[in-house]
């Protein structure tokens, strides 16, 4: 593929890749940072870092602020680092939207694993706008995969839809709730119950802790039925037991198939993150996601999806440049929609005419392509 | 295709080392710093050297500003600037001291390789001008 001048790699960042590559956490820190600041060449690094990447178990944990998270993932890691394990965590977390600076205060719970550099932990703010910080935070997680991590925690507050989008660039999502918090237990109701694969009541050594994991319990239950009669009828993509046998051979034998893709039913589980209490049963929680992951060949559609939505918005990115460029290009904003309110035009108009010289390069291109194979 | 925005902001870690329990001062620098328009990472209380370079090495922060109010800066502060160079991370990290610091061991601090230290009483706006001004460009 044509990687064009957005991917080339300045002998600089090429080594910087090297040294990520070979363990330098200074490289992997610089690395984020570039990832972080949107700077030039970034793309370039980490399209070469994307094939190093795929070894680490990526986990989200999100939930509402107070709930723990920080303090469960510093015992999360704390007990992977126990078996062997190296572990690298983003936490994310909110920036001001009027001055942009931020207060990054997750790393002060990391307690257990202060002095241990196999874990790298990196606090990132939620910078800039329209699933830049998705983007961004995927951009990380690649970046501490391709430099060995066995596991990656992306650590954010579940508040609003960037958050979401965030966990979602994980393989197991965990959410995160606190006893006695009937009304958190509404809000999750609307999108974040949709998106945990475990949910995890924390501090469950608190009053009324039996009755939140009762009703998460229901919940989850009662989840199940009304998708179960929409999902049977999936088996798109599976991949070929026998790549030589002859297409139209096996159309009797999908049963098997079938039953390994069972769907998953989230867990509720218990944890006391203080005392560490239940974090081993997490891990096993989190352990069985990933193997069911595995053998029901759900992590490749999974992945699809996501670098497919990963696709879609850097592809969106770029268009959307571009128009800004011609928005400029046409006298800029502010002059573009003082005319608007003078009447003197409509935003339908000076919308079609600020597409129209992009639109006329696709065309261009098309065109030539179409000459091309025509000549062939 | 470069068009995308950069979109840059200056980090800092608000470092507390040492067995010093003092964090007020540390806390208001913070939300300051915050408030024009930094990143901050605290570290929290009563850490260890290691700790701190730890922390400084992984957030890649622009700046490092360690409070001390405990008086041991003389045995702390280069401990930290060894494990910076350790990592080669020193170059491009602006380490500030802030506390209670004497005279002779502030020129001692500088000669370390501390850019700037600020004792009780420099308002806020000098310490973050400061910063603006002296921050290292990175690639």
């Amino acid at each position: 593929m044509d990687g064009s001048a957005a991917t080339a790699l300045s002998d600089a960042d090429a080594d910087l890749v090297a040294e990520l590559l070979s363990g330098s956490h200074r490289a992997l820190a610089r690395v984020i940072t570039r990832i972080e600041n949107r700077s030039p060449g970034h793309r370039g690094i980490v399209s070469r870092l994307h094939e190093h990447t795929g070894g680490a178990d990526v986990i989200g944990i999100t939930g509402s602020p107070g709930a723990g998270k920080s303090t469960l993932v510093d015992k999360l890691a704390a007990a992977y680092r126990e078996r062997g394990d190296t572990v690298g965590v983003v936490a994310v977390d909110p920036s001001s939207p009027y001055t942009g600076g931020a207060v990054l205060g997750d790393r002060i719970r990391m307690g257990s694993n202060v002095g241990d550099m196999d874990v790298f932990f990196r606090s990132m703010s939620a910078r800039g706008q329209l699933g830049g910080l998705s983007m961004a935070t995927a951009d990380a997680v690649k970046a501490l995969d391709a430099f060995g991590k066995d596991v990656v925690i992306v650590e954010t507050v579940g508040a609003g839809q960037n958050e979401i989008d965030v966990v979602r660039t994980a393989d197991t999502v965990a959410v995160l709730v606190q006893p006695g918090s009937g009304d958190d237990i509404q809000t999750l109701k609307a999108g974040i119950l949709e998106i945990g694969d475990v949910f995890v009541v924390n501090k469950a050594d608190m009053d009324g802790a039996e009755r939140t994991l009762a009703e998460l319990e229901e919940m989850v239950h009662r989840r199940e039925s009304p998708t179960e009669g929409l999902d049977t009828g999936h088996h798109g993509f599976d991949v070929p037991d026998h790549p030589d046998s002859d297409e139209d051979g096996d159309g009797g034998d999908d049963a098997d198939g079938d039953s390994a893709s069972a769907e998953w039913t989230p867990d509720v589980t218990r944890t006391v993150a203080n005392t560490g209490e239940g974090v081993e049963d997490l891990i096993a929680t989190f352990d069985a996601h990933a193997r069911h992951l595995r053998e029901s060949g759900e992590i490749e559609e999974t992945k699809r999806l996501r670098y497919a939505e990963e696709i879609r918005t850097l592809v969106r990115a770029d268009v959307g440049a571009l128009a800004s460029a011609e928005i400029e290009r046409h006298g800029g904003i502010d002059a573009l929609s003082e005319a608007v309110r003078r009447r003197e035009t409509d935003p339908y108009t000076v919308a079609a005419d600020i597409v129209a010289p992009i639109e006329a390069c696709v065309e261009g291109v098309e065109r030539d392509a179409n000459e091309e194979s025509l000549s062939n | 295709m470069s068009v995308e925005q950069e979109e840059r902001a200056i980090r800092c870690l608000v470092a507390k080392v040492g067995l010093d329990g003092h964090d007020r001062g540390a806390h208001v620098i913070a939300r300051a710093f915050r408030d024009a328009g930094f990143e901050v990472v605290y570290s929290g209380l009563h850490r260890a050297p290691e700790d701190i370079v730890q922390a400084a090495v992984q957030e890649d922060v622009d700046v490092l500003g360690i409070s001390i109010l405990s008086g041991a800066h003389n045995t702390l502060v280069p401990k930290v600037i060894d494990g910076l160079k350790e990592y080669d991370a020193f170059d491009d990290t602006l380490v500030l001291v802030g506390g209670i610091i004497p005279d002779d061991d502030e020129a001692e601090l500088k000669d370390l390789g501390v850019a700037e230290v600020f004792g009780p009483g420099t308002p806020m706006e000098e310490t973050i001008e400061f910063i603006r001004n002296n921050v290292s460009e990175r690639a």
